[in-house]
């Protein structure tokens, strides 16, 4: 399994992580590297099994739809990088 | 003498504080020297030292007016990936710089509310992710085994600051998390205890998700008595975690005691690789001896799908990190780099705040999520991993524990490993089939290699089980014997 340039570029920009132009190639190899060992899964018979969506055998809890917290937007800003007014800022979204 | 009551167990120190020999400032006061002369181990990244103080005055308050709580003033460490209200925690991340909770992680605030006092956060590989502490961006920790002036040996990872600080007996205790054997791996290099409870036995609110399927917290001690001690106090239902077990916590600690004739030990076949070095493998012998002489019945299991464990592993959990990492945009909490426009803010934050390792997994995870891959990668590895649990529960319908070997090498120098990604994903190999499976293990220190290095092995138990577990760590423990590093046994 080798990942093209252009999958690398793809992938950097879904997950939001800049990439300089001369880490595409070595990144991509090394990628490569991994998935072409991550490949051996193939071998494995997965015929009618279940994915495993709980790792413990549990019935998944509910509670009452009703408010159990909030109401205190000092703490939630306390450690934003920059606020102002009880609001994040951020770089201007609308030209 | 100070230090030496830095050296005492979780159990032994609550006997003297409750017996007056010595009082909880006492204590802490022999803890923060330990540490302050330990300091050359670069274990410990966020000092606590004035608010411990503080606390273990107050222990003492509390004990004159008979109100003293289980652990009322015992000395605990404990990651930097659990928030603690109002102390700095960083996960180890560029991208926390900055980052004050203003909570507390339910795991440490019941350590808290038993009466143990804070003494450092510990150093780790950058949000859990690594198995050696070097990914850490406060720098690699040395492991206290490491030869006197020779080269640093890592300590084993991600808890590696965790396991170095109880090797070191600068605390009784420490907490770490582990995902697919980080707690257990350090705790096998630097020779000291270290349980993985069940998956849903302790709350992961307020831990810094990694992965979120896999994430578990426990204790890394010198005994398995105190891991049972600590685990007592930590676990339990927590309406805040929708995966939390709502189980009662067993008494473990008296349950140690109980006789365990008949224990059924099985010895997965699969686990034989070839490449093991023969100073692990005569050691697992070793252990399946002393099992045998202590009246246990040894039996021959199979694991098929173990071979199919590590490369699931890395799909599984880089999936649910790139997942659980994309809140970290440079707008709500830690370190933000500007950018012109949102998009520029969040890959320039993204790019400068997480280390390689950190990015390397994210990139994984965010390609195998992506469209078109997600049935031939995510999908497979959790039906992989749906097989790799109906092994287990198989083998648990003959056999009660296993016994592995806990790593397939002692501590490695540092360095050694860091330019290839797929030789450090191997130190997890034998840890990452119970992870996956979200069963309890833990790791026992079962002797030293021709070198002197301690060597781990691991037991792995039914689901919520915990209490045969510790029986049979108890065991191993009492044929091992304990093992301290040189520097700290003077």
């Amino acid at each position: 399994m080798a990942l093209t340039d252009d999958d690398v570029r793809r992938v950097a920009e879904l997950v939001r992580i800049r990439l300089d132009e001369t880490e595409v190639k070595p990144l991509g190899e090394e990628l490569s590297r991994i998935f072409s060992w991550i490949e051996a899964l193939r071998e494995v018979d997965v015929a009618g099994v279940a994915p495993m969506t709980s790792v413990v055998e549990m019935q998944l809890r509910e509670r009452e739809d009703a408010v159990t917290d909030g109401n205190c937007p000092d703490r939630i800003l306390s450690n934003a990088p920059m606020a102002e007014d009880g609001h994040f800022v951020v770089p201007r979204v609308i030209e | 003498m100070p230090s030496d009551l830095a050296r005492l167990g979780v159990a032994e120190a609550a006997d003297r504080l409750a017996a007056g020999d010595c009082s909880a400032v006492e204590l802490v006061e022999a803890c923060i020297a330990a540490q302050e002369a330990a300091r050359d181990l670069n274990a410990v990244v966020v000092d606590t030292a004035e608010r411990a103080r503080a606390a273990a005055v107050h222990a003492d308050q509390r004990r004159q007016r008979n109100e003293a709580r289980p652990l009322e003033g015992i000395p605990v460490a404990v990651k930097d990936i659990f928030c603690t209200e109002g102390v700095a925690t960083t996960a180890c991340s560029r991208i926390l710089d900055g980052f004050v909770p203003e909570y507390e992680s339910t795991v440490s605030a019941r350590l808290w509310d038993a009466g143990a006092i804070l003494v450092g956060k510990t150093n780790m590989d950058e949000f859990a992710m690594g198995s050696s502490n070097e990914t850490s961006r406060c720098g690699p920790v040395r492991n206290p085994w490491s030869p006197v002036n020779g080269p640093s040996l890592v300590p084993g990872g991600s808890s590696g600051g965790s396991a170095a600080v109880v090797a070191a007996s600068t605390v009784p205790a420490a907490l770490g998390t582990d995902t697919g054997g980080s707690i257990r791996q350090p705790a096998s290099f630097c020779g000291v205890v270290g349980l993985k409870p069940t998956y849903g036995r302790c709350s992961r609110w307020g831990i810094i998700a990694f992965a979120s399927s896999l994430d578990q917290a426990g204790p890394l001690t010198r005994s398995v008595a105190d891991a049972a001690l600590i685990l007592e106090h930590i676990a339990g239902f927590d309406p805040r975690d929708s995966t939390s077990a709502d189980l009662a916590v067993p008494d473990l600690h008296t349950a140690l005691q109980a006789d365990v004739k008949g224990l059924r030990v099985g010895i997965p076949s699969e686990y034989r690789l070839d490449s093991l070095p023969g100073s692990i493998s005569d050691l697992w012998e070793q252990g399946i001896a002393w099992f045998r002489d202590a009246g246990a019945e040894l039996r021959d299991v199979s694991l098929p799908h173990t071979r199919y464990a590590l490369p699931a592993y890395y799909i599984v959990a880089p999936a649910e990190a790139s997942a659980n990492l994309a809140r970290y945009d440079g707008v709500r909490f830690g370190a933000r780099s500007m950018g012109a426009d949102p998009d520029e803010l969040y890959t320039r934050t993204r790019r400068d705040g997480f280390g390689e390792e950190v990015r390397r997994r994210i990139m994984i995870g965010g390609y195998v999520l992506s469209e078109g891959y997600y049935d031939a990668y995510y999908l497979r590895a959790q039906q992989v991993r749906t097989r790799i649990a109906e092994d287990f529960r198989q083998a648990f319908q003959d056999v009660d524990v296993l016994l592995t070997p806990t790593t397939p090498s002692p501590a490695f120098p540092e360095g050694a490993k860091t330019d290839d990604p797929l030789a450090m994903y191997v130190n997890d190999i034998f840890t990452v089939p119970a992870s996956l499976a979200g069963l309890p293990a833990i790791s026992v220190p079962a002797g030293l290699d021709e070198d002197g290095l301690p060597l781990g092995l691991q037991l792995v138990g039914r689901a919520f089980d915990e209490v045969t577990l510790l029986q049979a760590a108890t065991i191993l423990e009492d044929a091992a014997g304990t093992f301290r590093p040189p520097a700290a046994a003077a």
